[in-house]
């Protein structure tokens, strides 16, 4: 046992004497929260548009003003001509265009009847599906305004509620995958680096010979990252929960079981990659485009899985961090329980034992 | 003239004769453009709704075969309980939930007013809102079909009407494939530069054959320059490639001209090989530089605009994203293919890509030392 915790510091040393690997450590994954929870929204804010006003009256002012009032919009300089707005359109300076004909006002009062047209610009089609509703509530609600002194027949009223994300914060959808996405770096790419690392200076050599068991030299290698992915999982958690907002609805204590569960996986991925190399770069080039790719592609928090052709669902039910994102967003985000997510967990727990075993029966005591 | 001749030669042999070096050259691009456009689709579509219906009434039937004939909706489950419907949420079988009141029909017919409760699933925010909306949609129609039956125009009349009309422009039919082809084709140029130049200095240096160089009357530009020729075609030659998959397997042919484009890529190519040759010049082997690269690589990529416009971004990191060169290039690629920019609405880009060529490059040569 003594011996054993001697290894372990051995490991400690290597990792904290390398610059590198505590970059990647510690660097990456707050920077990756970062840049998520607050880079890249969707959650749509001053979009700019612009009002092309023929009409110059009272009831398109009231219109604009709404408009301009409303935090998603900020409207451009007034655009008259058509071509102008096509120019602004082409050099990308405008989102969507509001056009009032002549003689709004005019038709509004005396036929009861008024058009306007709203031009977005479709090349980024959620984009423009968003303003557009945005756009036409704001013009429903001025119509609802001018109409108070008459009712409305028959009217259905939808009410509308957002289930576990109220005020539609963007980091939620990200955080869970950031989560796996930072285990999976850290577990796969470090651990196989690492061992690969000894095999390449030699000292593997040395470590085998010794009366140390050949297990146990696998084991000292895999509990410093154990224990710093559990380390990283609490500040991502801690940040996300304090910076970003995102609460932790669920269990804790199920969360990090689930999580550990994931690491482990991870950790004999890694010790897989590790068996069938012999050098650090293709270990690296491994975990990163056969893992990370595979990762970012098909856990479903960067790119919407249900709108993939059937043969990319299949292979995604391979990806492991695919069923963690879903373990995470159900526990972390939604509250649920332990049932909620059996049938993930144990898939996952398959996946876990079927790494283990395939690299342990890799794992050579024998150098050639 | 005639050194760089030689080192053209010696670097192309190079390239040819690494086997690991062509399948990243020629492989991965074509197997990226393929399968990224497939899974990059954002498009809102088959929503799944969960019914839960207390009413059991002609109203609500005819509602729910609007909602089933829609083209935009699955239904999920139809019953009288919310809480199987929850359910159904918490296990991501269903995005919204849409509850109608015991008496609907009556009560609406009645008193005139009625309402209907809808709860969606905004784990996800975009899918969220965007699915509620083209749900509140339905149910306006759904409402005037019905108004329509039991009033007399006239009484109708009374109410002011705005009639709105919205096209979208560009990309008419909304598909997300025109949309993120020009940005992975953008994507895979940088991808394919950026790490083929960031490691190939750091090779030399790694196998010690920079000393060969070091000490031969090759100039430190001649070098640097032979080094970033063969890229510069495999990038062109890799950008030509991508666009006649985008035309004939995706269909999307450049709206503006070809030759913008071109000249267009050219300049990037250099800024983006002056990248990977200074992270070439810093590092001191191949794992190093790919560290880095991958490092950097990431952050312009998740920041170019690729997958969330710019536009909503926080104002801080829109200043860190214009100080990258991929996401100027993403966006003339988008303007170009999708809108038939000119060269003139291109103009400002342009210029920058240029400062960042200079700027790149001049520091890639000057941190080249011949002497260690």
């Amino acid at each position: 046992m003594k011996q054993f915790l001697v290894f372990v510091r051995k490991e400690f040393y290597h990792v904290f004497r390398d610059r590198r690997t505590l970059l990647i450590l510690f660097g990456l994954p707050i920077m990756q929260i970062l840049l998520f929870g607050f880079a890249l929204t969707s959650e749509i804010k001053n979009a700019k548009i612009v009002v092309v006003d023929y009409s110059k009256d009272a009831s398109t002012q009231k219109i604009i003003t709404k408009i301009a009032a409303s935090s998603y919009f900020t409207i451009e300089q007034n655009i008259l001509s058509y071509d102008d707005m096509d120019k602004a359109f082409k050099q990308g300076k405008i989102k969507c265009a509001v056009v009032f004909p002549a003689s709004f006002n005019e038709d509004l009062k005396h036929t009861n009847k008024a058009s306007i047209q709203i031009i977005a610009d479709a090349s980024d089609p959620n984009t423009a599906r968003t303003l557009t509703n945005y756009l036409i509530s704001i013009i429903n609600n001025y119509q609802t305004e001018i109409n108070t002194n008459v009712q409305i027949p028959y009217q259905i009223q939808p009410e509308l509620r957002m289930l576990y994300n109220p005020e539609l914060n963007g980091s939620m959808n990200f955080i869970p995958g950031v989560i796996a996405l930072v285990l999976m770096i850290i577990c796969t790419t470090l651990t196989s680096v690492s061992i690969v690392k000894e095999k390449e200076l030699g000292t593997m050599e040395i470590l085998l010979v010794s009366p140390f068991k050949p297990l146990y030299v696998i084991l000292s290698k895999v509990i410093p990252f154990l224990a710093l992915s559990f380390i990283d999982l609490i500040v991502i958690l801690l940040l996300s929960n304090y910076v970003l907002g995102v609460p932790i609805r669920g269990n804790v204590f199920l969360l990090l079981m689930e999580s550990t569960l994931f690491i482990i996986t991870c950790l004999s991925l890694g010790l897989l990659i590790s068996t069938i190399t012999n050098s650090q770069q293709t270990a690296m080039l491994i975990s990163m485009m056969a893992m990370m790719l595979p990762t970012i592609l098909f856990t479903g928090f960067l790119f919407p899985l249900e709108n993939m052709p059937v043969p990319l669902q299949v292979i995604s039910n391979a990806v492991p961090s695919r069923w963690y994102y879903y373990i995470v967003k159900a526990v972390m985000l939604k509250g649920l329980g332990f049932q909620a997510v059996w049938k993930q967990t144990i898939i996952l727990l398959g996946m876990c034992l079927f790494l283990l075993t395939v690299s342990f029966r890799n794992f050579k005591i024998r150098l050639a | 003239m005639r050194t760089l001749k030689f080192l053209l030669r010696k670097e192309f042999k190079q390239i040819f004769r690494d086997k690991g070096l062509l399948p990243l050259i020629f492989i991965m691009p074509m197997i990226q453009l393929l399968i990224m456009p497939l899974a990059a689709n954002f498009d809102v579509k088959n929503v799944n709704v969960a019914i839960v219906d207390h009413d059991h009434s002609t109203y609500t039937q005819q509602l729910v075969n609007k909602i089933g004939s829609s083209g935009y909706f699955r239904i999920a489950s139809y019953s009288d309980s919310y809480k199987d419907a929850l359910h159904l949420i918490e296990h991501e079988n269903a995005d919204i939930i849409l509850e109608i009141p015991q008496n609907f029909e009556r009560n609406l017919i009645r008193e005139n007013n009625q309402k209907v409760f809808l709860a969606a699933d905004a784990i996800n925010g975009v899918k969220g809102s965007i699915g509620s909306a083209y749900l509140t949609t339905l149910l306006t129609d759904f409402n005037s079909d019905i108004r329509l039956k039991w009033v007399q125009p006239q009484r109708l009349s009374n109410v002011s009407t705005i009639n709105i009309d919205y096209s979208n422009w560009f990309n008419p039919l909304m598909d997300y494939h025109k949309f993120m082809v020009p940005a992975i084709l953008a994507l895979l140029v940088t991808m394919v530069g950026g790490f083929v130049a960031a490691l190939n200095i750091v090779r030399e240096k790694e196998i010690g054959t920079i000393e060969q160089i070091n000490v031969t009357p090759i100039k430190k530009w001649e070098f640097i320059l032979g080094k970033m020729i063969p890229f510069w075609i495999i990038g062109i030659f890799d950008f030509t490639l991508g666009l006649l998959i985008a035309r004939f397997v995706y269909g999307i042919i450049p709206l503006g001209s070809i030759a913008t484009l071109y000249i267009f890529v050219s300049v990037y190519l250099i800024a983006l090989l002056g990248f990977g040759l200074l992270v070439s010049t810093y590092s001191s082997n191949q794992l190093q530089a790919m560290f880095v690269a991958f490092f950097f690589m990431m952050i312009f990529i998740l920041m170019s605009g690729l997958f969330s416009p710019v536009e909503n971004m926080p104002e801080w990191a829109k200043a860190i994203s214009k100080l990258t060169p991929v996401t100027h290039f993403v966006e003339v690629m988008r303007m170009i293919v999708l809108k038939g920019s000119t060269f003139a609405d291109i103009k400002k880009q342009f210029f920058i890509e240029i400062i960042f060529a200079v700027v790149l490059n001049s520091w890639a040569i000057w941190n080249y030392r011949k002497t260690s």
